[in-house]
């Protein structure tokens, strides 16, 4: 019966082609909008560590003075000073944690005629490669022992590992950072997690190739390393030593396997907190405890303008559908003859009703075809974008099936009214009439 | 041509009548939604930043070797870092005039503070905010700004100090929109005001017409044409440079200010990103609202195609239904313009319906957007053009099949089918 239904809706899909045309390419529309910008909001909003964002968790305290404090209005800070990152770092409260800060790393090539240059880089701990899971390729990362030592040691990505070295184990070798010799101790496999969620401050090259240099943090001070973000809380005149300055600038990140650990830990940065208050040094009770993708939320990784796009995109789809069900149904009255001849010769209502159902979803496969092939192209537009995700914006098999998913849930909720007045048509008065 | 008949016969067509409204109603919602989004974009990127933005670029820079510390010695030797390089971009064939600079309209990286009347008043009791720019003595005349009272600087104006040093400046030049905010009642030229909440007075000696603020975020746009700029040359192991050149040699001087810096020192950054043209950063701080006003604006144009043709297909097919009718009509003494205005008051009967349902969707809509986003209440005068869009879309999308009926000839009445 189904084969027999398909034949009929092809014929009667042929007889009217222009009609058949204009729905197909509506419908089409529709779903490539719609598509190009879902896939758009599901790389912006994606989760950057699969594997591991699970146990991901981001304390932040509030330093701020009481003056101006509502309690239950304030948010905390997203950065941490120098002290209250050290002591959660040494506290080693959780099963792993690093406190870390971005960096513009200045790389002075080996090579006499090559210019320095800007490398992104991370001022970190030593947990951080651990923590995070990061793949090493030659080598590994520090120990804590480096950390309290300030080593000259650097652990570098695959890429800056091509363009220094052109690419092999580069363990032991020399790079210069600021004027400074550090030792390779690691080179990492590709790593470069979408968006960059671990950089202290979400909205500033989030996503791309990733980090090329990471180095321990009092390595990176000594050599005076400006901290890729700094915010202060009270009036500052020094702003080099930013150990001491009452200053944020540090993001610490710790990994705990179970919701007990979560809650455990809570408490403990709630007693560091209470304990600093008493102490006088910090004013403000809130703490806060976001799981990765919580703070991803929080940090409104997804542009405003990327929001507005989808919201566009599934009106339009709206009123495309309803532009097809208005051209189904008005195809659909105009075979009122042909109905009642069916239904006179002993079709059922059922038989009806399906084989208008059935002309709806050949549309909607053909309509999810035609948006496929424009969400490509709108892709393809995305990608010429300059923003720093265009690049990575693609269909992948989710998105494949989305597609058809939409086209056919869209197309058989236009196909639901025409069908319906179809098969509750009169056969006689139709058959009288001719 | 009475309206009774065109409702009663509509009321066999409901499903079509009602699907056509309700493609009106939410046409009308998104496109007027839509105009307002691409009018507030065009806006806001249309707005003049104050300076002559021809024959302007910049260059940012660091040095390599450059000592990084804050004490005098440093100090001295980045301050002669600098003007060594000044020197050089001065000496530049094409060249007008060159400034330092810490910023630029448009760049997105800006110095932020807060203007007061009184001494030691906090960031929040402040009585304005202000962006800061710092330059020489050359600064308004590279970037071409208006001085509408008071002086410019001079030469012996410009001291130098440490990028991290917070003292403030002795005098200062601001802009009109700042001065007027502080000094409501005029002349602001040789008034004191305290910058950051610093005991230090500083004094106005100068207003400009107009500078905008280089953030054009929205946390910026309560002090966007607040400006504040101090003859200071700022050292560090960073610097930008503002030049202007002559007419029509804009990209000779571009392509030759990387040879003549790294001549004066070659241990600097200079990368790909290092040279830009104000035009590349005016283009670069809007594009996100460009790409976004002329997406709008491509969703409306697809969005009007498609349903003016539903209205096309939906009457098409009520014409050939009543075929036979029309022609009884005709043989019963309708002029052809009878039945044109018929399916023409009959299409403006349906889509008056639609818009106004739609009217109350797109202010509805309007308010989810201001929920959701930062925009604002969208004035009524959208909701009115959207109405004049879609029922003159309505017009002449009904217009060809009300012509094909208004040809349907009297004689088709007396044959069978």
């Amino acid at each position: 019966m189904f084969g027999y239904y398909i034949e009929l809706a092809v014929r009667s899909l042929r007889r009217n082609q222009v009609l058949t045309a204009l729905m197909i390419v509506t419908l089409a529309l529709g779903i490539g909008a719609s598509i190009t910008t879902l896939a758009v909001l599901k790389l912006l909003s994606g989760d950057p560590l699969p594997e591991k964002s699970g146990h991901l968790f981001y304390p932040q305290i509030d330093p701020n003075p009481l003056e101006g404090y509502v309690a239950g209005q304030a948010k905390p800070d997203p950065m941490m000073s120098y002290p209250d990152a050290m002591y959660l770092v040494h506290a080693r409260r959780a099963r792993r944690q690093a406190a870390m800060a971005t960096m513009q790393a200045k790389i002075v090539p080996d090579r006499a005629n090559d210019h320095p240059y800007f490398a992104d880089g991370m001022m970190t701990t030593s947990d951080f490669f651990g923590l995070f899971d990061v793949p090493f390729q030659y080598g590994s990362g520090w120990s804590a022992p480096d950390d309290e030592s300030a080593a000259p040691v650097a652990v570098i990505s695959d890429f800056l590992n091509d363009k220094l070295f052109g690419g092999g184990n580069s363990v032991g070798k020399t790079i210069h950072v600021w004027g400074h010799d550090l030792r390779v101790i690691g080179v990492l496999k590709h790593w470069a997690p979408q968006p960059r969620f671990y950089a202290e401050v979400i909205g500033n090259r989030d996503y791309g190739d990733g980090d090329a240099v990471f180095m321990p943090l009092k390595t990176a001070r000594a050599m005076d390393a400006g901290a890729g973000n700094l915010q202060c809380y009270a009036q500052v005149s020094d702003l080099i030593h930013i150990e001491t300055a009452p200053c944020e600038w540090l993001g610490v990140w710790v990994e705990l396997d179970s919701s007990a650990e979560v809650a455990s830990y809570k408490a403990f940065l709630d007693g560091y907190v209470k304990e600093q208050i008493a102490l006088g040094r910090l004013h403000r009770p809130d703490t806060s405890l976001l799981s990765l993708m919580g703070w991803l939320i929080d940090q409104q990784v997804v542009p405003s303008d990327a929001r507005l796009q989808t919201y566009l995109a599934f009106g339009f789809l709206l009123i495309c559908v309803v532009n097809t069900v208005g051209l189904l149904l008005a195809k659909c009255l105009r075979r009122g003859r042909e109905i009642s001849v069916r239904r006179a010769l002993g079709a059922t209502r059922r038989a009806i009703f399906a084989q208008f159902m059935v002309e709806a979803g050949i549309i909607g496969i053909a309509g999810g075809v035609l948006g496929l092939v424009l969400a490509e192209l709108g892709l393809l537009a995305v990608r010429h974008q300059p923003a720093d995700y265009a690049s990575l914006a693609h269909l992948d098999g989710q998105m494949f099936l989305a597609t058809f998913a939409v086209a056919l849930a869209a197309s058989l909720i236009a196909g639901l009214l025409p069908a319906w007045r179809a098969c509750v048509m009169a056969p006689a008065p139709q058959l009288k009439a001719a | 041509m009475t309206l009774p008949p065109i409702i009663a016969a509509l009321r066999k067509h409901k499903a079509g009548a009602v699907l056509i409204a309700l493609q009106i109603a939410l046409t009308l919602a998104i496109v007027c939604n839509a105009i307002f989004i691409i009018y507030s974009r065009v806006d806001a990127v249309r707005r003049p930043t104050g300076m002559d933005e021809s024959n302007l670029f910049m260059v940012e820079q660091q040095w390599v070797g450059a000592p990084s510390g804050d004490d005098a010695a440093s100090l001295q030797k980045q301050d002669a870092m600098l003007r060594e390089d000044l020197a050089a971009l001065r000496a530049m064939p094409g060249v007008v005039s060159v400034t330092p600079s810490n910023s630029m309209p448009l760049l997105n990286s800006s110095w932020n503070g807060s203007a007061a009347l009184k001494p030691g008043v906090d960031l929040r009791g402040g009585n304005a905010r202000t962006t800061y720019y710092f330059g020489d003595d050359q600064f308004l005349s590279t970037l071409g700004l208006h001085l509408i009272a008071g002086r410019n600087f001079t030469a012996a104006d410009v001291v130098n100090k440490g990028f991290r040093d917070n003292s403030q400046p002795d005098i200062i030049i601001v802009t009109k929109a700042l001065a007027d905010k502080l000094f409501p009642q005029g002349n602001a030229v040789g008034k004191v005001i305290y910058l950051n909440g610093d005991t230090k007075p500083s004094t106005i000696v100068g207003e400009v017409e107009r500078l905008q603020a280089p953030s054009v975020d929205s946390w910026a746009a309560g002090f966007v044409w607040n400006a504040t700029i101090a003859p200071i040359r700022l050292n560090g192991n960073f610097a930008r440079y503002v030049i202007r050149t002559k007419p029509g040699q804009l990209d000779t001087v571009m392509r030759g200010v990387r040879d003549v810096l790294y001549k004066v020192d070659p241990m600097r950054v200079l990368d790909d990103d290092s040279v830009k043209s104000f035009a590349d950063i005016r283009a670069n701080a809007y594009r996100a609202d460009v790409g976004m006003a002329m997406l709008m604006a491509v969703v409306c144009l697809i969005l009007l195609a498609i349903t003016a043709a539903g209205i096309v297909g939906l009457t098409s097919f009520w014409v050939g239904q009543r075929h036979r009718q029309i022609g009884v009509r005709r043989a019963l003494g309708a002029r052809k313009i009878d039945i044109l205005h018929y399916f023409q008051l009959e299409n403006l009967l349906i889509a008056g319906a639609g818009a106004l349902v739609g009217i109350v969707l797109a202010i509805g809509l309007n308010k989810v957007l201001m929920l959701n986003f930062e925009m604002s209440r969208m004035p009524l005068v959208y909701v009115l053009g959207g109405l004049a869009i879609v029922m003159a879309l309505g017009q002449l999308a009904v217009f060809v099949p009300a012509r094909r009926a208004s040809n349907v000839p009297p004689v088709v009445a007396t044959r069978s089918v």
